[in-house]
């Protein structure tokens, strides 16, 4: 079996165009694509559609690129093939009776392990919720599969999303594709590195303080957080509930924008969901050889003053400065703007996440569900349920949060939090007023190495600095690759930028994030790990 | 009862179409071998009996005054100071919680009835699995705002609510969604009547601090002990997990144990007649936690306060106050003012009397904070005049109106009492009964025939129409049959024999030849009759023995097989007794 859809030549495809894009860029209509929309998730679907491949030759495919690469990245905590194998017969069966089986018909997905999917384990990256498998979908899962998705796994992450690298998680590290010596980020990282391992067509991941952008960013993905009430919380493992959001990572904004508009919508078990209507996020997406010469005349964009500044590394910088070259040669006004209040983001940030989380995982207490300590006394019972079951990372996270709620210390933390909070939110929704969107790295760094921070949580926390104030205001981001650090010293990993727009203005964001992608060429090198993985074949 | 043990295995639950919703897998959690966190320890027996002693002269003293009750040194029996003596008073607040009779839960859509098997609703929501988020009903602030207006509480149009933090096998999420400082209700009073020693009552205002909208948690059931000190296991049951609540708080303005008592009822009898709780203590849909404290009368700062819990019904709350004025009391005169401590007691129905559970070492650290998974509770101006349009009558307004009938203040104690049986009143009123007969049929035979068969008032309604019973009192009124033939047909009235009034109870009494004779000419020639053949004691009479009326009066009703009536009877007697020998 050999489906039409074949990862290399996908790949090959892209690094044609984008070479004739850099070489010529005035003369795009050398790189049209029929007309179709960019990204392995439109292709798919339209072969699957078109019953050019079956649903089945595309999990099977999927799986098989999953399983190879798995050990050397780690991605996954949970893949049931059958599982998997199933969902796509019972889409073709479909098909073949003629049904509309839906806009994802056949595409294979991975889910972040903090996403509950009805028979299928859900830890969170915990030790304390082995073996637990949910009852019920989250309802962005519920509409993937109601979309025609097929569920290849579950994927790593730091224990409930606490953490910036993976390396927190309870079971595994998961490796960066582009260097297994490297970390791909966190907390989605199990998710971002295998859209980058081409593992899966898209993932599922969700962001509380960065945990969509900042591994799309180390892998060289496209993550999409959006406005927070946008997408359903219902079914999402609560880390920090007034800041997390479920979004989608994919290997173009296209397939990106298609999986946001299956997932988005208002939702009767999340009373904080978004009643606003959805809009198809796909249908403004122009194909390349739609684009004018000059398609962002007349967009005010603005980059970030505090996110340029001392700490964020040369490489990360020039990147940028890059892609805000390539942003005036598309039409765009670039300035700068300053937000006084951006720095002051991060400890308010970490004061109302880890509050919230304190009282989230009062849940784990080893009573209805997951593991259970052994002790001969109700005191001890939770002691030992909650040391065994939960991380170190997470025992820190759960004492700050506790102290922070405290009798005598709320109103010097939490309240004082939220204060900034809204003197963030204000100070972003005035730039926002004047600029059609913000721009900022995603993170500080590419992607560290295996260790580097483990023993250093403060400077992970400061990892955090580009991407949690979004949260704080609930704006909605993308971060898309604009380019590479350290290619010169040979082992090059990617940057990601972040685009930052108004709340509900994903529609927007998306169409200026895709002519970027479209016009910028900058994925044009492999992952080391398809490298490595070519190479043991023709052993 | 069955309960399920979930061990350390995944235990899956059923739900349709990937939403959460009812479970109809039955599950629990058993805790096996788990010691308290806070041991119970009762008070020595010692201490219990001599309390007790006391409690007759403090139940009698407390009666006494309206504004507080006297509890003077004299009357405990270890006083040894009989020099000095201090008037104390009691200051005690009352804590309500009130189960609202929503259909389902108040942040999922499991059932919330009560006595369902253990375990059978319950879903992912109220057993706080990962990732399940609260979805407030609609029903529940409906039921809140009802009962806050009826007392006279401010309505918050922008109120929230927030996470109350702590560990217990039966409070799944770890901590309970309530309000805290943004309640819905604030402020607002109570009319209490209360009984004083007299036969009469008195009326006082009892202010409201606050109500506010909360979660209640699930049921431990011990195996092998009455608590979870000393079982050998527990069991969950979650059934009751997530249903609502509303507490109310009162101010503490109660000075006695029959105040709280008759706080307690008015506040039921407010819930039931809005129809948003069955008030049933015993079932646990109401609950009572009292704070007391007593003072020397006239001293304005509070004593050490101790909360009291586990009363069942109003007049357990009344003993349990009661008791425990005297023990603090005691304790205060015997120079023994450590025994007196901020704690929680319990009530031990079985000993009559409270004991400790746990001390309070300082206040309990919650660690309130807002509830971030729903959003604040905003209400309109208009919806809120809605369903203030819509209120029913409530208790006060019901007892005004019964005065203004002329019923006597017991009379409209007994009939305001309970919704239904003021309802049936009403319907038979509207029927065209006089108030007052109807107040006595009502309070008297149809009254003891709903206790005794256990009939509820619309049961009844069902069986003997308001109209019907309305039709009987008319006729005993006009003469038509009497008092006492309206006793002997109201069985058949009960069986539904009076039909919808409106002439059938006439009809029924005339088929069984019921009619009262009053026709003068047919009594006087019963009355003759008699007379003729009892001419000894007729002659015995006439020589001054009156006495005998009573033996002629039953001659006659005898003869007339009890249908003559007895006014006319007695003026026809009397003449003829007077009149001189023909």
């Amino acid at each position: 079996m050999n489906p039409p859809h074949t990862l290399q030549s996908y790949t090959e495809m892209r690094v044609l165009r984008t070479t004739n894009i850099r070489a010529k860029p005035a003369d795009m209509r050398l790189s049209l694509v029929c007309g179709s929309l960019h990204g392995p998730l439109h292709a798919a679907r339209d072969q699957v559609a078109r019953r050019g491949t079956s649903a089945t030759e595309l999990t099977t495919a999927y799986l098989r690129q999953l399983h190879s690469a798995e050990t050397q990245l780690q991605c996954f905590l949970a893949v049931d093939d059958e599982y998997a194998l199933r969902q796509a017969a019972l889409i073709d069966s479909r098909l073949a009776q003629g049904e509309d089986v839906g806009p994802l018909a056949g595409v294979p997905i991975a889910v972040k392990d903090n996403l509950c999917t009805q028979g299928l384990q859900t830890t969170a990256g915990s030790r304390g919720l082995h073996g637990f498998v949910p009852t019920y979908d989250a309802t962005a899962v519920a509409r993937l599969r109601a979309a025609g998705a097929v569920v290849l796994g579950k994927t790593n992450m730091d224990e409930f999303g606490m953490g910036s690298s993976c390396e927190n998680s309870g079971y595994q590290p998961t490796f960066n594709p582009w260097d297994t010596k490297h970390v791909p980020g966190g907390s989605s990282g199990g998710s971002a590195a295998a859209v980058a391992a081409k593992q899966c067509i898209a993932a599922l991941g969700s962001d509380t303080g960065g945990s969509i952008r900042q591994p799309a960013s180390f892998c060289g993905v496209v993550g999409v957080k959006p406005t927070y009430g946008r997408v359903s919380r219902n079914g999402l493992v609560a880390y920090a509930s007034s800041l997390d959001c479920v979004g989608p990572i994919a290997q173009s904004v296209a397939d990106a924008a298609a999986v946001l508009t299956v997932i988005a919508g208002s939702d009767l078990a999340d009373a904080t969901c978004s009643q606003k209507p959805v809009e198809d996020y796909t249908a403004g997406l122009l194909p390349l050889d739609n684009l004018s010469s000059k398609p962002l005349a007349f967009k005010r964009l603005a980059l970030i003053q505090e996110a340029c500044g001392e700490g964020v590394d040369a490489g990360v910088t020039a990147a940028l400065a890059g892609a805000v070259r390539h942003l005036q040669e598309l039409g765009a006004e670039v300035e700068q703007v300053s937000l006084p209040s951006f720095a002051a983001g991060l400890p308010a940030y970490y004061v109302i996440a880890l509050s919230e989380a304190s009282s989230n995982l009062s849940r784990y207490d080893g009573v209805r569900f997951g593991q259970r300590g052994a002790a001969n006394e109700l005191k001890n019972m939770y002691a030992s349920s909650r040391h065994s079951g939960l991380g170190s990372e997470v025992a820190r996270r759960i004492l700050m949060g506790t102290y922070a709620l405290s009798a005598g210390y709320y109103d010097a933390y939490y309240k004082r939090a939220q204060q900034v909070r809204t003197l963030v939110r204000r100070e972003m929704n005035m730039a926002l007023g004047r600029f059609d969107a913000l721009l900022c790295p995603a993170a500080p760094t590419t992607a560290y190495r295996v260790g580097e921070k483990l023993c250093d949580p403060l400077s992970m926390y400061k990892g955090d600095l580009m991407t949690v104030n979004l949260n704080l205001a609930g704006l909605p981001a993308v971060c898309l690759p604009c380019g590479f650090s350290g290619q010169a010293a040979g082992n090059a990993l990617p940057v990601g930028m972040q685009l930052i727009g108004r709340a509900f203005g994903e529609a927007d964001l998306l169409k200026l994030a895709h002519i970027y992608e479209q016009t910028s060429g900058v994925v044009t090198i492999l992952p080391s790990v398809f490298i490595e993985s070519a190479s043991a074949k023709h052993d | 009862m069955t309960y399920y043990s979930m061990g350390m295995q995944v235990v899956r639950c059923c739900s349709r179409a990937g939403v959460p919703g009812p479970c109809t897998r039955q599950w629990a959690v058993q805790l096996r071998s788990l010691a308290a966190t806070g041991a119970c320890r009762r008070a020595s027996s010692g201490t219990c009996t001599a309390a007790l002693r006391n409690v007759a002269a403090a139940a009698s003293a407390a009666g006494v005054a309206t504004d507080g009750a006297s509890i003077s040194s004299s009357s405990s029996s270890t006083s040894t100071q009989p020099a000095a003596k201090v008037d104390y008073e009691a200051v005690i607040g009352i804590e309500t919680h009130v189960q609202l009779s929503t259909k389902t839960k108040a942040f999922c859509s499991c059932a919330s009835e009560f006595g369902a098997e253990p375990n059978s609703n319950i879903c992912p929501v109220c057993l706080g699995h990962p990732g399940t988020l609260p979805v407030l009903n609609a029903d529940v602030v409906r039921k809140g705002v009802l009962a806050g207006l009826a007392l006279d509480a401010t309505i918050c149009l922008s109120s929230k609510f927030d996470r109350k933090q702590y560990f217990y096998p039966d409070l799944p999420k770890g901590y309970q969604i309530s309000q805290y400082d943004v309640p819905l209700c604030e402020g607002g009073w109570v009319e209490v009547v209360v009984p004083d020693s007299g036969a009469g009552t008195s009326v006082r205002r009892i202010g409201i601090t606050r109500a506010h909208l909360e979660e209640d948690a699930g049921k431990l059931v011990h195996g092998g002990a009455a608590s979870l000190s000393g079982s050998d296991y527990s069991l969950v049951d979650f059934n009751r997990a997530g249903v609502p609540l509303l507490e109310i708080v009162s101010e503490p303005d109660l000075r006695t144990g029959a105040e709280a008592a008759a706080y307690g009822a008015e506040m039921r009898r407010i819930m039931r007649f809005l129809g948003v709780s069955d008030g049933n203590m015993a079932e646990g849909s109401m609950r009572c936690d009292v704070n007391i404290s007593v003072r020397p009368r006239g001293r304005a700062a509070f004593g050490t306060k101790v909360e009291i819990k586990n009363m069942n019904s109003f007049n357990a709350m009344q003993r349990a106050i009661e008791f425990e004025i005297v023990r603090q009391v005691d304790a205060l005169e015997g120079g023994r003012e450590g025994e007196v401590v901020q704690e929680t007691r319990l009530w031990d129905e079985g000993r009559q009397c409270t004991y400790s559970m746990r001390k309070k070492e300082g206040l309990a650290d919650y660690r309130y904070f807002p509830e971030p998974d729903l959003p604040e509770l905003t209400l309109t101006e208009a919806y809120v005049q809605e369903l203030r349009a819509s209120m029913p009558e409530l208790p006060r307004q019901l007892r005004e109106r019964l005065l203004g009938l002329g019923l006597s203040q017991y009379d409209v104690l007994v009939l305001s009492d309970d919704a239904e049986v003021a309802a049936y009143f009403d319907a038979v009123l509207a029927a065209g009964a006089p108030a007052k007969p109807a107040a006595n049929w009502v309070m008297g035979d149809v009254m003891a025939h709903c206790k005794e068969v256990r009939l509820g008032w619309e049961q009844l309604a069902a069986r003997m129409a308001p109209a019907a019973l309305a039709e009987m009192i008319s006729l005993i009124e006009d003469g038509t049959i009497s008092g006492k033939i309206g006793k002997d047909v109201l069985p058949a009235l009960l069986a539904g024999e009076g039909g919808a009034g409106g002439g059938s109870v006439r009809a029924l009494v005339e088929a069984r030849g019921l009619v009262q004779i009053s026709d003068p000419a047919a009594l006087a020639a019963i009355v003759d009759g008699v007379l003729a053949a009892n001419s000894k004691q007729l002659q015995a009479y006439r020589e001054g023995k009156t006495k005998l009326q009573g033996f002629f009066v039953g001659a006659v009703m005898k003869e007339s097989k009890g249908r003559a009536n007895p006014k006319e009877l007695n003026r026809i007697l009397m003449q003829r007794l007077a009149a001189p020998p023909s």
